[in-house]
């Protein structure tokens, strides 16, 4: 929008963020309260940017920016790493309004990933970069860049080993689990003993955290960001769901959609574009939208999304073990969870 | 209900006065690959292979954006991206920024088998080409006169593509960026009579884009999209097309509003932006929709009830 005066407000704000879907069901409660605090953190931030008129594309920008450079949740700083032992994030944006998206992968020197994206959107003649483009265009705009060192965890090189000596590629958890254990938390997450698959694939343990936010602001324009790491131990080059306009963010006119889980199945399912579809094509309410989206199109236990609508509705679902989530609305409603 | 094969060359502002020289080309190639999937269908070949097999000969064929014959990025290199997906389990696979394998629809085809991942881009996915043994060259193989050619006349235009992200009807209109080809991808979709669908697509990408940049093509639901209703592939100016996630509307408008093929794909790229979509499509039944909202597409089709069909314009 234009400086100067301040529009007024025609609709109900709200804005959920989130942390990522399927979550170790032994994660210690110590780790719990930090995630907890984390999220209300960030929902604390951008509600008070709601409250002061700034647009939904730049809430979700920098409410997920504060995810990202906190090392806790697999973006930015604490991201998950490659076989190789590296760093590649990505990052994708997208405003409601006219539908504008950027998109980055492949990136191993921006300290923010999404703002990357940001700039991609506003600045670059094209929607997604990736990899050594994606780090030029970034030197060109002159973002803030770090060594690819600084975005990596004492925790996440002890999960890499273990990922590496299960010989499987983990999602990205917080607190290392001995492999011995990993079939038995898959047990306990409700889900095959024999490992979870990923396109056909065995998965020892489920438990990605990718991180995003969903806003619609006081005008009633929706916008979404995502930001993750990607999977722990993924082959160099691999491209998850965060970056896809339509898999893991999607925004338009009537809705924002956030997404995190195992990405090929959210990939699969298009499935942020899935519950905008829903509600354009089917008239569904966003409730109903998420609720039909996660169960009847999301493969079982991969997966969640957090949604707001522009009439000021917000919604998570999810169909996994626990999802970080936080949300809070005009009308005074507010959440902070990980479980059921 | 019974097969159905549709492909395309790509949609843009071809000019209609093209010179036979760089018309019959095309449209030779065109029939040629459209051959090669009758014969394919024909023979009972899986769906999957008949989409691979018709895009690898697109790809080979150097008159179009694709493997050989690609379009260069703004420092003259060549960086394709492919993806493929099968309707009946909606398993895909998709690669971007190579720059030496022969075959980007092949890659794509193994990553989706052989890799627990659906996308692999850059240096990554071609470590995993040569891990695989795919057939590579020199990057130089891919590149051709008529595009180098292209390159410095887009350079000297300044035909930097505006910024479609920010769509300015303006701008689309007074028709500076949009070179003829310049949205030349190829793609082929095609339906068994069984209820088997699906999709495949490759590219080299716009003229003169920045290094790194990654268009429709490899995204699932933009480019390319296959489930139970419907297969498509799409083409035109990316960023137009990933904003539309105009694949997966063609399904989700089917789907949802319970419109037929060619009502779904009509309403999807009619309501895209001038001059920047067109896209090919079957349905389960065997139904083919080419509708595009440029100037031509160069496009072919082949029904079992005997109809065929290869155009550029209206």
């Amino acid at each position: 929008m234009c400086g100067g005066g301040v529009e007024r407000r025609t609709h109900r704000w709200a804005i959920a963020v989130h942390g990522g879907a399927g979550v170790d069901p032994n994660l210690p409660p110590e780790k719990q309260e930090q995630a907890k605090q984390l999220l209300a953190r960030c929902l604390h931030l951008g509600v008070a940017a709601l409250r002061s008129d700034l647009a939904a594309v730049d809430v979700v920008e920098l409410v997920v920016k504060e995810l990202e450079t906190d090392p806790f949740f697999n973006s930015g700083r604490g991201s998950a790493l490659t076989r190789k032992g590296t760093v590649e994030m990505e990052a994708s944006i997208m405003d409601g309004v006219r539908r504008r998206c950027g998109a980055v992968s492949g990136v191993t020197t921006v300290k923010n990933p999404i703002s990357l994206a940001r700039l991609v959107m506003d600045r670059s003649p094209h929607s997604y970069l990736a990899f050594h483009g994606a780090e030029e265009f970034a030197r060109q705009q002159g973002v803030e860049t770090v060594d690819n060192g600084y975005f990596i965890t004492e925790d996440n090189v002890g999960m890499l080993k273990q990922a590496k000596e299960a010989d499987s590629i983990l999602f990205d958890y917080r607190v290392p689990l001995p492999a011995a254990c990993s079939a038995a938390a898959a047990a306990a997450a409700g889900l095959d003993g024999g490992g979870v698959k990923m396109n056909g694939m065995p998965l020892s343990v489920y438990a990605p955290e990718t991180v995003g936010c969903v806003v619609v602001d006081g005008l009633g324009r929706c916008a979404a960001a995502t930001s993750t790491g990607g999977l722990m131990n993924k082959m160099e080059g691999r491209i998850g769901d965060s970056p896809l306009i339509g898999a893991g963010t999607y925004a338009c006119e009537v809705c924002a959609v956030s997404c995190t889980g195992e990405g090929e199945a959210i990939i699969r399912s298009t499935l942020a574009r899935e519950v905008a579809a829903l509600m354009e094509y089917k008239g569904m309410s966003l409730r109903e939208a998420v609720d039909y989206a996660v169960e009847e199109r999301l493969d079982e236990g991969k997966a969640g999304l957090i949604a707001v609508s522009s009439s000021g509705d917000v919604a998570y679902g999810f169909n996994c073990v626990g999802m970080f989530r936080a949300y809070a609305t005009e009308d005074g409603f507010y959440h902070v969870g990980i479980w059921d | 209900m019974g097969w159905a094969i549709a492909l395309h060359g790509g949609a843009g502002d071809i000019p209609l006065s093209l010179p036979p020289e760089r018309r019959e080309p095309r449209e030779a190639g065109l029939r040629h690959c459209l051959d090669i999937g009758v014969a394919a269908l024909k023979a009972g070949r899986p769906i999957l292979d008949v989409v691979e097999l018709v895009v690898r000969e697109l790809e080979n064929w150097p008159y179009f954006n694709a493997g050989r014959g690609s379009v260069l990025t703004t420092d003259g290199t060549v960086e394709m991206e492919a993806c493929i997906m099968d309707g009946a389990t909606m398993d895909c696979g998709a690669v971007s920024g190579l720059t030496t394998v022969v075959n980007p629809i092949s890659l794509a085809r193994v990553v989706m088998e052989k890799t627990p991942h659906i996308y692999l881009g850059f240096e990554g996915a071609e470590a995993f080409a040569k891990e695989q043994g795919l057939e590579t060259a020199d990057p130089s193989h891919f590149i051709t006169p008529e595009n180098v050619e292209r390159l410095k006349q887009a350079k000297e235009a300044k035909a930097v593509q505006v910024d479609y992200t920010e769509p300015s009807n303006a701008e689309i209109e007074n028709g500076g960026p949009l070179m003829e080809s310049s949205g030349g991808t190829v793609g082929c979709v095609a339906a068994d009579g069984l209820g088997g669908l699906a999709a495949a697509t490759s590219t080299g990408g716009l003229v003169n884009k920045m290094a790194g940049r990654i268009g429709d093509t490899p995204v699932i639901g933009a480019g390319t999209y296959a489930n139970s209703f419907c297969a498509v592939s799409a083409t035109g100016i990316g960023e137009a097309i990933i904003r539309g996630t105009v694949a997966r509307d063609v399904a989700a408008v089917m789907e949802f509003r319970g419109l037929s093929l060619k009502e779904a794909a009509a309403f999807v790229v009619e309501r895209g932006p001038k001059r920047t979509t067109g896209l090919v499509a079957v349905s389960a039944d065997g139904e083919v929709a080419m509708p595009y909202n440029t100037i031509g597409m160069f496009r072919a089709c082949a029904t079992q009830d005997g109809y065929s069909e290869v155009s550029i314009w209206n």
